[in-house]
């Protein structure tokens, strides 16, 4: 592993990947694609884009029709071995044997990467406590919560200490305290261990609070892939979500004002970027509204995504 | 070398795994073949045996214990394999498997030893219940190890690929309800070929559980209906070509990779 410890390059590359599924849909069009070392990283894109197929691939779930994938400069064919021992993956679905213990599956896994039984159960436990659920070691998997299910595949992913993780939607169906455990979790496996993090997620809120750079794939198609500062620089406009004193049920228009109410006590203005905040607060006093809270609206990278995917 | 040592870990991880399913659900698995031969003892060999008489110079109780044996050694070794590895397809823990640096061999060769020892353990439960109905003799413990090792081998590698073209449940029972259990009642378990019209013993050569059953019958008693060189040779081309056709489906992801 000396000449890892030496590699400087990309933690994952992809050039020219194509996928064609046998039923003749072609699910990628031939994407580049680089990720670099210590990244943390957002693949994003509506349902059917090519995300999955794409992690698929790089994983060992897909078979790519043409192209290249590679995994710290270790081609995912021709150096597999190595190559899968730097990967964990945690998929979409539930993907484990629902009638086995939690430490077993975590163990088993451990057993596929070829780590001795001794240290698959040291290994087990540092993840499963790391995560939360070794007090449900012994319990069959089936019994979890959906929560406790998703940190079960992170735990299962982890345990042979992977330099790059791909996470495909690893928040979905989970409640927003554990969402953010989960997520201060991930940031301290990145910034500490210098784990490579990939992630596919609906939650652009998630993908703008963790990633440092953003791929956006549509149609089997990259349409954008730059940094995260550098895309939401591209936002002309800004968002603030305005909480009113009182009800305003007639829900009027204010000149001068890109408006949309939320109900009636709250609305959402868009500011050009530059503007001064004060010149909200005077159209609201001119009107006679109290307002009683401001706040800048979070999920801004929606307004990018869903431009980059109706181009 | 350190990925040989990797192999046999992920090698052992798999047939461990597979010994303690089918060990932790023993109800279905271990007790059925030992209650089924029984009843089959106690009613072709006891009651209704008794009134056949000798077949191939044997009494009939003892003649049939041997295809009894084989019979529930393939179909346990066949049936843990098809039922374990579909499971892992429908559960899509096999991702687990496949997301690893587990090469395609060793997966093949932990599901099919994993087949091969339910098959074995199943089969000296059997023993031990025939032991109750008649004696045990071993003519050559070589030839009847060989025989049953190899004949568990080729049905472990059967329910592998049936799992693989497998979709759902039911496309694990066909072909042990359509086929296997039809090759075994028709491959000499209940009676000697020299019975079948010539036409009929020549289209029962080409079942090839009528020389697995006569190969293991000449380790236990020493009487066979086919010569036992053609047994190996038919056994052990039939290990080449199915493990050769895993080999090619695993390659090409059938069933498990899109």
């Amino acid at each position: 592993m000396s000449s890892l410890n030496d590699y400087k390059g990309p933690a994952l590359s992809i050039t020219g990947l194509k996928k064609v599924y046998e039923s003749g849909h072609v699910a990628l069009k031939g994407i580049d694609l680089e990720v670099s070392q210590g990244d943390f990283f957002a693949l994003l894109g509506p349902n059917g884009a090519g995300k999955s197929t794409t992690l698929g691939i790089v994983s060992g779930l897909v078979n790519k029709t043409e192209g290249q994938v590679k995994l710290f400069g270790l081609d995912i064919e021709g150096d597999w071995y190595s190559a899968k021992r730097l990967l964990g993956v945690v998929p979409q679905e539930f993907n484990f044997n629902q009638f086995e213990k939690v430490q077993d599956i975590v163990v088993t896994q451990a057993g596929y990467y070829g780590l001795p039984k001794k240290q698959a159960l040291l290994q087990s436990e540092k993840y499963l406590k790391a995560l939360d659920l070794w007090e449900k070691r012994d319990v069959p998997s089936r019994m979890l919560s959906g929560g406790m299910k998703r940190r079960l595949m992170i735990a299962r992913a982890l345990v042979h200490d992977p330099k790059l993780l791909i996470l495909d939607e690893p928040t979905a169906g989970v409640d927003i305290e554990l969402r953010l455990s989960m997520w201060q979790y991930l940031e301290k496996l990145n910034k500490e261990l210098g784990t490579t993090i990939i992630l596919t997620t609906h939650y652009l809120e998630e993908a703008e609070s963790l990633c440092h750079n953003i791929a956006i794939i549509n149609k089997g198609e990259i349409v954008k892939n730059t940094s995260k500062r550098a895309l939401l620089q591209e936002l002309h406009k800004q968002t603030f979500v305005v909480e009113l004193a009182q009800a305003y049920p007639d829900q009027p228009n204010f000149d001068g004002l890109d408006i949309a109410w939320q109900d009636e006590r709250c609305l959402e203005v868009d500011v050009e970027k530059g503007t001064a905040i004060n010149e909200l607060f005077t159209v609201f006093n001119d009107q006679n509204i109290q307002v009683s809270g401001i706040r800048p609206k979070s999920n801004r990278l929606e307004t990018l995504f869903v431009d980059a995917v109706r181009k | 070398m350190e990925f040989i040592q990797a192999y046999w870990i992920a090698f052992s991880t798999i047939f461990v795994k597979e010994v303690r399913r089918f060990l932790r659900i023993w109800q279905q698995t271990l007790l059925p073949p030992a209650i089924t031969m029984t009843l089959y003892f106690i009613i072709f060999g006891n009651l209704i045996g008794s009134r056949i008489g000798e077949m191939s110079g044997l009494n009939y109780m003892a003649f049939i214990m041997p295809g009894l044996i084989m019979m529930a050694v393939i179909n346990n070794a066949y049936a843990n394999v098809s039922s374990s590895f579909f499971s892992n397809k429908f559960q899509r823990s096999v991702e687990e498997l496949l997301v690893a640096p587990v090469p395609n061999s060793v997966i093949l060769a932990g599901f099919v030893f994993g087949g091969v020892a339910r098959g074995l353990l199943t089969g000296i439960i059997v023993t031990i219940v025939a032991v109750f109905f008649t004696d045990i003799q071993v003519h050559n413990i070589w030839i009847l190890s060989s025989i049953v090792l190899l004949s568990s081998i080729l049905f472990s590698l059967g329910g592998f690929i049936n799992a693989l073209y497998a979709n759902k449940f039911d496309d694990v029972s066909i072909i042990p309800t359509f086929v296997l259990t039809p090759l075994s009642y028709l491959g000499g378990v209940f009676f000697s070929t020299d019975l079948l019209p010539e036409g009929w013993r020549i289209v029962s050569e080409f079942n090839p559980i009528l020389y697995m059953v006569n190969g293991f019958r000449y380790g236990m008693l020493g009487v066979s209906d086919v010569n036992l060189a053609t047994c190996y040779v038919i056994l052990i081309s039939v290990i080449v070509i199915l493990t050769t056709f895993s080999m090619w489906l695993l390659k090409r992801g059938k069933g498990i990779r899109s």
